[in-house]
């Protein structure tokens, strides 16, 4: 039998990372539920052992299982019937799957069913299930939604939805609209309290929905007559039970992610409990449940780029041209090393993250249940302050990455690629969409710039630099260091223009410098506790070197009055 | 309604992906080369045990196998997938078992279980392909028995209704309890293992694998009884010696041929584009095309 978790050495590597132990250790409350649930880790070895048990499960089902169905599943694609959406069989069989399997919930507290399990392994599970088929990785994604309901809902609220997640019922975020997008502070979907039942009502229409008929949905809503603006919006939980107040009006046909339901909804009277504060919808839940999503689209697309290594090796290795396989060429195996370096890479950044939001994730839990010491609370605040800064970084990087990756494994591909015939040209269609939703990439290096600015990346990139490593990395280090030299140049001259619309032009150069270098400091580091990353570490330095220095000669030749040039 | 149902499973080598090491100069089998795997007929009949579980609650699904101490392994599976409980029939007296002495030792194993309504088991194992093994059981406890069976279609009135797969066709039979199925692997395909049962079951063992464990369990086993496999031999079941093991066995091998294939079996599809759809999946799936 295949499986997507064992061919792939580099997963586990990541759970041993030394700060998994930390991990664990806060997110079981040093072991609490072990006397309570049989299925609960008793200690650290245990809990990685659950991991990996839990992890084998769902490489078996990516392998056996999910990808095998998902050809026909984007042949097929979800229909509307009745105003519901009737997956595609494949889609069908895959939840199934994975609801028997018990793998809705993996992140959920045991007492609502859930296997309590931190984000690393979670975001591995959604990386494996991302390479079997993208596209399905969006419905199995979604329990990220219980998340949130975990984290803001009361507990009656908590106590009628969480366990229908661990269930495996399905979720989905209905945030934006017709007319609001990127910009969510217009929408205009309305609900009304009714004060005699208590009970608030949806009115209005969603677009854009991802599992639009999902049975639970977090749906953000203007809630304050007269407002116009992201303090008018609270945030709610809808129970679809599929009695004609949610309708699906229509579903997308899309360049790629076929399987998964893009849905046109409208609500009329639909009966929603308010999630936490009102008025805290957006600035609060929702981006919460974004950095979440962000998150997911991070494995997302480390697994769509581990899709395209793994079929353009095997194509590059199994044809021949000229009397041998084409791998053997150089302008062929270098394409190969560049795929192989930016999936490592990125997938590098997306544990690192991972890790990062897990820490904060557990003292934000821990801090609900007690008060935490002084030392604990900078700790969080630390670890918080990384997972904003990094999350961006690894939202942009990594679906670009997937983008060139499925580009160039088409091309590897040839004439071939080009046709039905091979998996290639789906997981190029499916890349496409991973730069744009949860915020396109420009919107990232929104979102990111502020830590070239206030130096979160600088500081993260120097601990990196201060770290034990063997002595034959020690060149690429210092490369590493002239590279960060380059960046803190590049930084100055920017900042010292104090032209804001410059800052903005050259906003997206600079936040790549810094991925380049973080990126680059996290392979050596990885190769330093495993030769399996050094070639990585290698080509993608390489690599990320020649983008530095082409970036740092753009912005230090370039004069802010030249924006004229740029604007149509 | 609720039923006793009791699955037969054998831990086989994986004779599915040979390599050239399979086989012992001698023309025997090379255990040791072949990964031990659940035979695959016997996941399809563990399936239709659990969703008759599924439909009828407080059903009972207890696995049997016999084998070696290592064949624990496939109660653990099963338990993962869903099963109540399990047995290891094991001992030296057994080695050397052909189908009459093996399903005589699971008979007399079955006889100690109590009342049993079912017993389901894979049409056959692919390391002897014989499908003697269910019928005999049947014939032992004086069972009517449905084979080749695809599908269960109905329970009801003490009587369970079935599709069975034969070469040219299809058949619904009708039985009533207590009865033997054996499953084809045209059946539904098991359940993954699911992840809390998993978690909740990976420490379940026999007595013999917590005697060869490093560690001292305590009483950990005592406090956690469901964890404990059963584990019989011959002083735990009524039996006549000479019926089991090599003595019980009248199959003898007297020559072994390497034997080199020129055609594969032959199948017969019906031309629904499902049945297509099937064929090419399977043909992909072992790399004949694509």
């Amino acid at each position: 039998m295949s499986n997507f978790y064992l061919d792939n050495p580099a997963l586990k590597f990541q759970l041993s990372h030394p700060l998994m132990p930390k991990i664990v250790a806060l997110k079981e409350r040093n072991f609490a539920d072990k006397d309570k649930y049989e299925h609960a880790s008793q200690d650290f070895d245990d809990a990685i052992d659950n991991y990996e048990r839990v992890l084998e499960i769902i490489g078996e089902i990516c392998a056996e299982i999910i990808a095998p169905n998902a050809e026909s599943v984007d042949k097929e694609g979800p229909q509307v019937v009745d105003n519901r959406v009737i997956y595609a069989r494949g889609t069908q069989e895959n939840h199934d799957a994975l609801k028997q399997a018990g793998l809705y919930g993996m992140a959920l507290p045991r007492q609502y069913g859930g296997l309590n399990f931190s984000m690393v392994p979670y975001v591995m599970a959604a990386e494996l299930v991302s390479r079997a088929d993208a596209g399905f990785a969006n419905i199995w994604g979604l329990q990220d939604c219980a998340e949130t309901i975990a984290e803001f809902a009361s507990d009656d609220i908590k106590e009628e939805f969480l366990p229908r997640v661990s269930q495996g019922q399905t979720c989905s975020m209905d945030l934006t609209e017709p007319d609001a997008g990127s910009d969510l502070q217009a929408v205009q979907l309305k609900a009304t309290y009714n004060e005699a039942e208590g009970i608030w009502y949806l009115n209005g229409v969603k677009r854009f929905i991802t599992n639009g008929d999902a049975h639970i949905k977090l749906v953000l809503a203007r809630s304050e007559d007269g407002t116009n603006d992201g303090r008018g919006l609270s945030y709610f939980v809808a129970d679809n039970r599929h009695d004609h107040t949610i309708k699906v009006r229509r579903i997308e046909n899309k360049l790629g992610i076929k399987g998964s339901p893009t849905c046109e909804l409208v609500f009329s009277n639909t009966p929603a409990k308010l999630v936490g504060t009102r008025r805290m919808g957006l600035i609060k839940y929702v981006m919460s449940l974004m950095n979440g999503a962000r998150l997911g689209v991070g494995a997302q697309s480390v697994g769509l780029s581990a899709a395209a290594y793994s079929e353009a090796l095997a194509y590059a290795k199994d044809r021949k041209q000229f009397g041998k396989a084409i791998i053997d060429f150089p302008a062929v195996y270098e394409m190969l090393a560049l795929i192989k370096a930016k999936l490592d890479a990125s997938r590098a950044l997306l544990y690192e993250t991972t890790r990062f939001v897990d820490v904060y994730k557990a003292y934000e839990g821990i801090e609900t249940e007690r008060k935490l010491e002084a030392d604990e609370k900078a700790d969080y605040k630390e670890f918080q302050k990384n997972a904003d800064a990094f999350t961006p970084l690894l939202k942009m990087f990594a679906s670009e990455y997937a983008n060139q990756n499925a580009y160039d494994c088409v091309q590897v591909h040839g004439g071939s690629g080009f046709m039905k015939d091979y998996a290639c040209e789906r997981l190029y269609r499916d890349a496409r969409i991973l730069t744009i939703y949860e915020g396109t990439s420009q919107l990232q290096v929104v979102a990111a710039i502020r830590h070239v600015s206030t130096g979160t990346y600088l500081k993260k990139i120097r601990e990196y630099e201060a770290q034990q490593l063997e002595p034959e990395f020690e060149a690429l280090r210092q490369r590493l260091a002239a590279m960060t030299q380059t960046y803190e140049k590049a930084v100055a001259q920017v900042s010292e223009s104090k032209d804001n619309e410059y800052f903005d032009f050259a906003a997206r150069r600079l936040v790549e410098m810094a991925g380049h270098i973080v990126m680059g400091h996290l392979l050596l580091l990885d190769a330093n506790r495993d030769d399996m990353f050094r070639k990585s570490a290698e080509v993608y330095i390489n690599y990320g070197e020649a983008e530095v220095v082409k970036h740092a000669s753009f912005i230090k030749r370039f004069d802010p009055a030249q924006l004229e040039n740029y604007k149509a | 309604m609720s039923f006793n149902i009791v699955v037969l499973a054998k831990q086989v080598p994986d004779t599915r992906n040979v390599g050239k090491d399979a086989m012992k100069a001698d023309g025997t089998v090379n255990r040791g080369a072949l990964p031990a795997i659940y035979n695959p007929e016997d996941l399809n009949a563990l399936e239709q045990a659990l969703r008759i579980k599924d439909k009828f609650p407080g059903t009972k699904v207890q696995v049997l196998t016999m084998g070696p101490a290592r064949a624990a392994e496939i109660i653990r599976e099963s338990l993962y997938r869903g099963a109540d409980g399990g047995f290891l029939l094991s001992g030296r007296e057994f080695a050397g078992s052909d189908t009459l002495a093996t399903s005589y030792a699971l008979a007399c194993a079955i006889r100690k279980m109590g009342k049993i309504d079912m017993i389901i088991c894979g049409r056959q194992a692919i390391d002897g392909d014989t499908a003697q093994v269910g019928p005999q059981v049947a014939e032992k406890l004086g069972l009517p028995q449905v084979t080749y069976a695809e599908e269960i279609l109905k329970i009801e009135d003490g009587k369970i209704t079935v599709k069975r797969r034969l070469e040219r066709g299809v058949e619904t039979v009708r039985c009533p309890f207590p009865m033997l199925l054996t499953v084809n692997a045209s059946a539904a395909n098991c359940r993954p293992r699911n992840a809390k049962l998993t978690l909740k079951y990976k420490r379940a063992n026999t007595a013999t694998e917590r005697n060869s464990l490093e560690e001292d369990c305590g009483d950990f086993y005592k406090t956690h009884p469901h964890l404990n496999i059963t584990e019989w031999g011959t002083a735990d079941i009524d039996h006549e010696p000479e019926w089991l093991g090599l003595s019980g066995s009248p199959t003898k091998v007297k020559s072994i041929q390497n034997v080199v294939f020129t055609a594969k079996e032959s199948k017969t599809l019906d031309a629904s584009d499902n049945t297509i759809e099937e064929l090419m999946k399977e043909l992909i799936a072992n790399h004949t095309i694509g």
